[in-house]
């Protein structure tokens, strides 16, 4: 609805990709990325910033200041006032607005081709040049706090996930949520917020994408003059990151909330991700996700707990492989009526186990590949869609060649791939189990 | 033969912004209108249907039918079940979605050039020849009931339906269009079937498509789709007044953060009045950062994520709602700045900049719409609902332009009542009075 998203749910589908051919890529100097989109159809211009920095990589005991800074930039610079940036954009017939998630924090404008030049003047004033005054850290504050109320606080699913992601991580910070704890939320301080804007918010640290009715010449000019004079920072430190051990027991958990009125099972597993050069892993989960739980109707867990049997309402599973570590995959069940969580969940792993021992079915698997094709020609529909995948790919450790690879990887999955991910991924050792329901005694009725 | 009615190429100037969007208008062969913009550069078709009368023509005692029958579309036509097609569908990469809304039933449908007959054939069967099986439908009721039960515990969804009933009462906008557990529980294959024939006719239709298509294909493609379906349906409901006074209404909810919903009476899109509505909204609550309530309640106090405030002019009954979400312990405090911000608003307007910055807004951004296949064929669509004429994407930021501070401040007083605005809370609110 508003400014400052947090992004946190995977795409359940894979990522589109533009076509080679409109996609132009520069380097400046100074080490910032620019990758160019072209779309003529409408005379409409998506300016974008990415930065590769995440709540993922926040200090221990600062959770939220990753998007708490992506607020705060909305405040004044030196030579704007607070609010002013976006009233510029508003006054240009444009939107604006910004996004966090684990790996990136990205602002974007969509606007007339022709005011782009305004656009990167304001967005690379406001990558070295923020002035935060206290008065707007302590509002600003409550605002992210009554945005966690809306997005968290009140929604018990959104607890249950928090709950969920902490089990799973043992060590790395994904376990961590991108708005923050509410704890630690309420400790955010200016310096906090300024120390990462310092360090993080460089040019070296940015990907510029510019997706629409231009020109790769002008938009590279356009970078040169405005982003192309920002000095690099020498001081970037390299993205380390605590890795996960191994992971040697199973999880399980209840989370317990009054406000939950559908019960559900939910099992989430270690996964790999994406990695540059090395997308297959990660493209045969694509298709397991679709074979287990993408049609209601077809899948695995679909057609055996939803129609064969009147077992649950909804059977579902997940998998997104955009992440710069290691992300999950995950089912879950939501019981019928009449039916408890662990017959739900016997039955989930009933049908898993059925699926390990026959294989995919050759002819879903012919439909999956169909459809990852055409959801490339229905992608090009929506350039600023194309420059979100580039976006998020690019921060997540991937290159621009490894998103253009990426349609022939998935095409090219087999059968047999698909078997070695499973075998790899679905290990109860590496799960975390959860329940989510009103109350623990509905679990002894 | 296709009548090609005119063929407009319209090029919408804006302040700053220029696009062009060729709009044809159809009469096919069966007698169905229909706008079509070509664009030939993607292999695929985006294709908007909508039927007027949607949740509304639930039967008396029935409610929840329309939806549920909505739902069970996609669970099996002609000699298919759920499954067979669904896989058919899986194996030509369409996508048709179907959904139902208080005035409206609309299908949104996507398919590849390289199979569109096929996408098309098999789109048909389900809108005209859907089985209904009863375990389908049983199984389609399951997953409405848990939403019905779901939205018993969401704030947002309490407020709504409290604020709706106490608005419209017996009126179908006085309750949800999923119907309650037990009218749902309730519904038979006949009620599905009965709602199936009231929805789905040709004399309240709309039709729109975007892409890779020309208009004697287009022409034959709607009349395959839709010819067979019945000529006329049943009336649609009388006008509904909004019937809540001023006040507020406090339910009891234990959740952290309370979420109020405010509405009052509001203005139809023919009102002559609707363009200087429309900007007085945008500058008092469109959600933006420069809004009025979005500066007050969130950035000058930090009581919200957001606020916003909405005209919703339906076929029937017409209201100002907004809505927004504060800490039990702020709420209080949030509604009194919104109740402080209206009264400013309905005795002292906007100001002259405040007019024209939001001018500027208006007219940049409505070319900016126009940037997608099926974008346009949703714009195109939801145009001819409200009868607007092609050529309306050319004039109407002439529309925004000729509106005055006069009219903008003239109707601000008429149209926002402070004394008529009701909160409905749904929370632990502290410092709110119910009897107030």
């Amino acid at each position: 609805m508003l400014r400052a998203s947090v992004l946190s749910l995977a795409l359940l589908i894979a990522a589109p990709v533009a076509q080679a051919d409109t996609v132009s890529t520069f380097t400046l100097d100074n080490g910032m990325e620019v990758v160019v989109i072209e779309d003529h159809r409408a005379p409409v211009v998506v300016h974008m910033v990415w930065y590769r920095i995440g709540s993922a990589d926040e200090p221990v005991g600062a959770s939220g200041v990753a998007h708490f800074l992506e607020h705060l930039l909305f405040k004044g610079t030196e030579t704007l006032a607070p609010g002013e940036f976006s009233a510029t954009v508003a006054a240009n017939g444009g939107d604006d607005n910004a996004f966090t998630s684990f790996d990136y924090t990205a602002y974007f404008q969509r606007i007339a081709a022709d005011r782009l030049d305004i656009m990167m003047r304001m967005e690379s004033d406001r990558m070295k040049n923020l002035l935060l005054l206290d008065e707007d850290i302590a509002t600003e504050r409550q605002v992210i706090i009554e945005e966690r109320n809306q997005r968290v606080e009140n929604n018990p699913g959104a607890l249950a996930r928090e709950q969920i992601r902490a089990a799973q991580y043992l060590n790395h910070r994904y376990g961590v949520p991108i708005i923050g704890w509410m704890h630690e939320m309420e400790e955010l301080s200016r310096e906090d917020a300024v120390g990462f804007y310092d360090l993080y918010y460089s040019p070296n640290n940015a990907i510029l994408i510019v997706a629409g009715d231009v020109q790769p010449d002008d938009v590279l000019a356009l970078a040169q003059t405005h982003y192309g004079v920002i000095p690099a920072e020498p001081a970037l430190p390299d993205r380390l990151r605590p890795a996960e051990p191994p992971q040697r027991a199973e999880r399980r958990l209840i989370y317990e909330d009054p406000r939950v009125s559908q019960p559900y099972v939910s099992r989430s597993y270690l996964a790999p991700e994406r990695d540059s050069g090395a997308q297959e892993t990660a493209a045969a989960l694509v298709y397991l996700a679709e074979i287990l739980g993408g049609s209601s109707a077809t899948s695995v867990l679909g057609s055996a707990l939803t129609y064969d049997t009147q077992t649950a309402v909804y059977a579902g599973a997940g998998y997104d492989g955009l992440s710069l570590d290691s992300t999950t995959f995950t089912l879950s069940v939501a019981p019928a009526e009449g039916v408890s969580l662990q017959q739900a969940e016997d039955a989930m792993d009933a049908a898993i186990a059925g699926f390990l021992e026959a294989g995919p079915d050759p002819d879903q698997l012919d439909r999956i590949r169909t459809q990852l094709r055409a959801s490339e020609i229905y992608a090009r529909d929506n350039v600023e869609g194309l420059a979100r995948s580039y976006g998020a790919a690019l921060t997540s450790g991937l290159t621009v060649q490894d998103v253009q690879d990426w349609p022939a990887v998935l095409q090219a999955v087999t059968a047999a791939d698909i078997m070695a991910a499973a075998a790899q991924v679905l290990d109860r050792n590496q799960a975390v189990t959860a329940w989510v329901l009103a109350s623990r005694e509905e679990l002894t009725q | 033969m296709t009548r090609i009615l005119c063929a407009l190429a319209l090029i919408l100037t804006a302040t700053f912004a220029r696009a062009e969007v060729a709009i044809q208008q159809i009469t096919t062969p069966g007698g169905i209108d229909a706008w079509l913009v070509e664009e030939h550069s993607i292999p695929f078709t985006a294709l908007e249907i909508r039927i007027r009368g949607g949740a509304s023509l639930d039967a008396p005692g029935k409610r929840g039918a329309v939806n549920l029958m909505v739902a069970t579309l996609e669970e099996g036509a002609g000699d298919m079940d759920a499954r067979a097609f669904a896989a058919a569908r899986e194996a030509l990469a369409a996508s048709y979605g179907f959904d139902v809304y208080d005035d409206s039933f609309s299908v949104s449908a996507r398919f590849l050039t390289e199979n569109r007959d096929e996408a098309v054939a098999l789109l048909r069967l389900a809108l005209t020849e859907p089985r209904f099986d009863q375990d389908a439908i049983d199984r389609v009721r399951g997953q409405v009931l848990s939403i019905i039960a779901s939205d018993a515990k969401t704030p947002n969804r309490i407020a709504s339906q409290t604020l709706y009933a106490a608005a419209f009462g017996d009126h179908p906008y006085g309750s949800s269009l999923n119907g309650t557990e037990q009218s749902v529980q309730a519904l038979t294959r006949d009620d599905i079937l009965a709602a199936h024939r009231a929805v789905l006719t040709r004399d309240r239709v709309y039709v729109s498509a975007v892409g890779d298509i020309d208009a004697t294909e287009l022409a034959a493609l709607i009349d395959d789709l839709l010819g067979d379906l019945p000529a006329d349906g049943p009336p649609l409901p009388a006008r509904a007044t909004f019937g809540l006074a001023g006040g507020l209404t406090v339910v009891d909810f234990p959740t952290p953060q309370s979420v109020a919903l405010f509405a009052h009476s509001g203005i139809k899109r023919d009102d002559e009045d609707f363009f200087a509505a429309y900007i007085l909204n945008h500058i008092f609550g469109s959600g933006g950062f420069e809004s009025r309530l979005m500066q007050e309640v969130r950035e000058k106090r930090g009581l919200t994520y957001g606020i916003a405030t909405y005209l919703v002019p339906r076929d029937h009954a017409e209201l100002v709602i907004g809505s927004v979400a504060s800490g039990n312990d702020a709420i209080a405090q949030a509604i009194e700045v919104i109740r402080a911000e209206w009264a400013r608003m309905a005795e002292s307007g906007v100001t002259a900049e405040e007019l024209a910055t939001a001018k500027t807004y208006l007219t940049g951004e409505y070319p900016l719409r126009f940037d997608g296949n099926g974008e346009i064929a949703d714009i195109m669509v939801g145009m001819q609902m409200i009868g607007l004429p092609p050529d309306y994407v050319i004039h109407r930021n002439d529309y925004i332009e000729a509106v005055t501070l006069a009219d903008v401040n003239r109707v601000a007083g008429a149209l926002l009542q402070p004394e008529a605005l009701h909160f409905v809370v749904v929370g632990q609110p502290s410092g709110l009075d119910a009897a107030q």
